[in-house]
């Protein structure tokens, strides 16, 4: 377990389309606050991107905190998404590649879950899911 | 932000140039455009310019996917341009493919693959040939 220091959080309401759009925006300006690669940057933004989506599309609408984070001599950027939908029934199922519950690629958790160092699922039937990544700099 | 992407066209090809973050009713919107488009101009080719994006993500990269197939089906070619090199390694990474988009480096070679292609009356005029001189 790492022990991190938030500094300022933010917080976007996911109700609609647009709302995915800032939510990529605000990472890419937090990753950009925490000296992130531009490499590494994308990655986030992409992996943020997938989720804010499933909060949307899956969960209904929810909200994502976004905030920079250090420990010790580095920075990084941790996002929580969370929602009051139905919850993930079997998260190993919905973890892997191709597996969709309708319509998408079945990409967006297994995937996004590449693009990022630490990347944690929190779900069950009826109480929601919550998804905490963190990326840090080099 | 909600507007449409522009669709320009350049002899038989439709151009497109992504420069605003996507939402994802308008990649929706311009799936549906370029294959109003490509009916009613009969154009040969679409060439996606994406110079612009900062990401792709599964949706965008199901968008072009989709442009590609159904272009296929009309009779047109894809070419997906300008990915930015941060892209690239995401998309890989993130496990997705473009499907039957085709892909080049800026416009300029989008637009060369595309004249490329248009020529396979030569090739076929060939190999008719080769099969006259079979028989």
């Amino acid at each position: 377990m790492t022990t991190v220091a938030p500094t300022t959080t933010q917080r976007l309401e996911v109700r609609g389309d647009a709302d995915v759009v800032r939510v990529r925006q605000l990472v890419r300006g937090v990753a950009q606050e925490a000296r992130l690669s531009l490499v590494v940057q994308t990655k986030l933004v992409t992996a943020a991107s997938e989720l804010a989506r499933n909060t949307l599309v899956h969960g209904g609408g929810g909200h994502v905190t976004v905030e920079l984070v250090t420990e010790g001599a580095r920075t990084g950027v941790r996002a929580v998404f969370a929602d009051d939908g139905p919850g993930i029934a079997d998260l190993d199922l919905a973890l892997t590649d191709g597996w969709t519950s309708g319509g998408g690629l079945g990409l967006g958790l297994s995937g996004s879950r590449r693009l990022v160092e630490r990347f944690s699922i929190d779900s069950a039937p009826g109480a929601g899911t919550r998804v905490e990544i963190v990326t840090w700099s080099r | 932000m909600n507007d449409a992407i522009p669709i320009l066209k350049i002899g038989s090809t439709l151009l497109v140039s992504i420069q605003v973050d996507l939402q994802d009713t308008t990649a929706l919107r311009l799936q549906e455009d370029l294959a109003e488009r490509i009916t009613t101009t009969g154009a040969r080719g679409v060439i996606i310019d994406i110079s612009g994006l900062e990401i792709v993500d599964s949706f965008i990269g199901r968008m072009l996917a989709t442009v590609a197939a159904i272009s296929q089906v009309l009779d047109a070619r894809t070419v997906v341009v300008g990915m930015r090199p941060a892209v690239a390694i995401t998309l890989v990474e993130l496990g997705l493919s473009l499907g039957g988009a085709r892909t080049a480096l800026d416009v300029d070679r989008g637009l060369a693959l595309l004249e490329s292609d248009d020529t396979p009356s030569a090739g076929a005029t060939l190999l008719d040939a080769a099969k006259r001189r079979a028989q």
